[in-house]
């Protein structure tokens, strides 16, 4: 596919990898910050800085604006209903664990999560925990070699006993985008909330929730160009309205006794304590960034630069890729082995030739053990990579097995 | 890509065709060495006689770092007293830390060939597995129980 996206214009924002030798694909474990965010962050420490919500006096009102413009500028770019349904968590696994203790706190034994074999640990572990605290089931749906889900096996798992349902919108191994709808209709037939983690997906995709009728979306802001240490946790107000609190402490009140405490509206009784307002200014800034570029064009390129990927490693010997065959389904993440070839030292060798990806199980056990691969190494993309990296990474990797000794 | 790896033919040469890498039939003292961040598990296996290192294997998986590591420590200490072998394991282990005179490299022979490891913070682990495994049986052996020893999963 050709684009007319300018990615060498687009690079000068990122100064840390613009015109550097480092080719950086490690972006699913964290995307690069622009300019624009670096300083919007700075800004506020130098102009804006007071604590949010306290002081009676102007600039904790400055503080507490820009704070709040976040917040309106996240519910938007999510399509949220009302701002107040945005809740600032310190990342992904805070927005799920909170999830997972206060939706918690309304279970019994007798009920049941579905999630999924793919799922990060981010959205297991919580609610293997939760489970495990009350005694309630999790049951698992697994997905095909492509990394799809079956409509139908999600389906036999659902029952009245179904409480939660917890599933990915797109897995950090596969890359594969679900359309999550039919999931998030069946479980409310069933009488289920469903929790989508939308750690991937946010920065490759266009995300709505309303559309998407989902009760609970999770993000992190350091994957989708913000600093690190602001995320996301997204909530139908009526459900959210419902639930108890996770943390407790300073600002999440409306009225405080010894014996008893009346909680504050949403979003506050969820943010207790100081909240992360530079975080969130930054994550406003990241979100302005994105909606100023011709989104279409990016997610176009970074579609050309995946395809350009998966094309070059096809043709290597002894590279298995994982996932689908088809790279308009691999959004950017490119996961693979190569046989008799330690993952570790994969990435070492990459290393050596000034290109970052990541090696491991990418915080996927239970997949990696599902599909019995101990582990692998993944390439994972943005819109400010260029061909020229993408060649660079798949010469690099068509030369390791004779690098490790092997005559092919 | 330029020439210069820390993947060095030394290393590569022992990650694919390790000497030592076969199940012990009769070992007398044994113990598994697990690394979880690479994911590394070797079972490394010995028999002493008279304090004397008299044969010795490993069996496992792991990265080339690791592989190639215990291959070339058993290369190493076969015939070697254990008071010899541990003497070895400070020197290697000095070596990972950069902290060893160009004299007493010598005597860790092929060993050598892991030492720009000290540049590589994340991999420690890997070079250093066979030795800590090594010290840890000579320091406190687990006598064998009759059985044959446990797994021999070769890759
Ligand atoms: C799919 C998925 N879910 C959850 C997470 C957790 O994100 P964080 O570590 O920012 O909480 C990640 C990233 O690490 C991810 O890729």
């Amino acid at each position: 596919m050709k684009t007319t996206f300018d990615v060498n214009k687009i690079r000068k924002d990122f100064p840390l990898i613009d015109g550097q030798p480092l080719a950086y694909l490690d972006n699913s474990a964290t995307s690069q910050k622009p300019v624009q965010v670096l300083a919007a962050v700075e800004q506020f420490y130098r102009e804006q800085n007071a604590n949010p919500f306290r002081g009676l006096y102007e600039l904790s009102n400055i503080a507490t604006n820009a704070y709040e413009e976040a917040r309106s500028l996240c519910a938007e770019f999510i399509g949220a209903k009302d701002s107040c349904e945005v809740i600032f968590t310190r990342n992904a696994s805070e927005s799920l664990n909170l999830l997972a203790y206060s939706l918690g706190r309304g279970l019994t034994a007798a009920d049941e999560i579905i999630s999924t074999v793919a799922e990060h640990h981010s959205n297991m572990l919580p609610w293997q925990h939760t489970a495990r605290a009350i005694g309630a089931t999790v049951r698992y749906l697994h997905p095909d070699r492509e990394g799809n889900f079956s409509l139908e096996e999600f389906k036999s798992l659902l029952s009245s006993k179904t409480k939660i349902v917890a599933m990915t919108q797109m897995s950090n191994v596969f890359g594969r985008a679900i359309d999550l709808k039919p999931f998030i209709d069946a479980a409310h037939e069933a009488g289920a909330v469903f929790v989508a983690d939308a750690s991937q997906s946010i920065a490759h995709m266009p995300v709505n929730v309303q559309e998407l009728d989902v009760d609970f979306l999770a993000f992190s802001g350091h994957k989708m160009l913000a600093p690190m240490g602001i995320g996301v946790l997204y909530g139908k107000a009526k459900l959210l309205e419902k639930m108890p609190p996770f943390l407790t402490g300073g600002e999440m009140i409306e009225y405080v006794t010894l014996e008893d405490t009346t909680y504050a509206p949403l979003p506050h009784k969820f943010e207790a304590g100081t909240v992360n307002a530079g975080g969130a200014v930054g994550l406003g800034a990241a979100i302005r960034y994105l909606n100023a570029m011709d989104r279409t064009a990016a997610l176009a390129h970074e579609d050309a630069l995946t395809a350009r990927a998966i094309d070059a490693l096809m043709q290597i010997p002894h590279v298995n890729i994982l996932g689908a065959k088809d790279a308009a389904d691999h959004h950017g993440i490119v996961t693979f082995t190569i046989d008799g070839v330690h993952p570790h030292d994969v990435a070492a060798i990459l290393a050596e030739a000034d290109i970052a990806v990541r090696a491991g199980h990418h915080c996927t056990q239970p997949l990696h053990q599902y599909l019995e691969i101990p582990s692998t190494t993944r390439a994972s993309l943005m819109f400010y990579n260029t061909f020229d990296e993408i060649d660079r990474f798949a010469d690099a990797v068509s030369r390791i097995r004779s690098l490790m000794g092997y005559n092919d | 890509m330029d020439n210069r790896t820390f993947y060095n033919e030394i290393l590569t040469a022992h990650n694919l065709h390790p000497y030592n890498k076969h199940p012990l039939p009769n070992p007398g003292v044994w113990k598994r060495g697990v690394n979880p961040s690479c994911g590394d598990d070797i079972l490394l296996q010995l028999t002493l006689e008279d304090g004397v290192i008299k044969e010795g294997s490993f069996v496992g998986t792991g990265c080339a770092i690791s592989q190639a590591s215990a291959d070339i420590m058993l290369d190493l200490i076969l015939g070697k007293t254990t008071e010899e072998a541990l003497r070895l394991k400070d020197i290697f282990l000095r070596m990972i830390k950069g902290e060893t005179e160009e004299d007493e490299l010598e005597e860790l022979d092929e060993a050598i060939c892991l030492r720009d490891v000290s540049h590589m913070p994340t991999r420690v682990k890997c070079a250093v597995l066979g030795w800590h495994t090594l010290e840890e049986i000579l320091k406190k052996p687990e006598e064998e129980d009759g059985a044959s020893p446990l797994p021999t999963t070769t890759e």
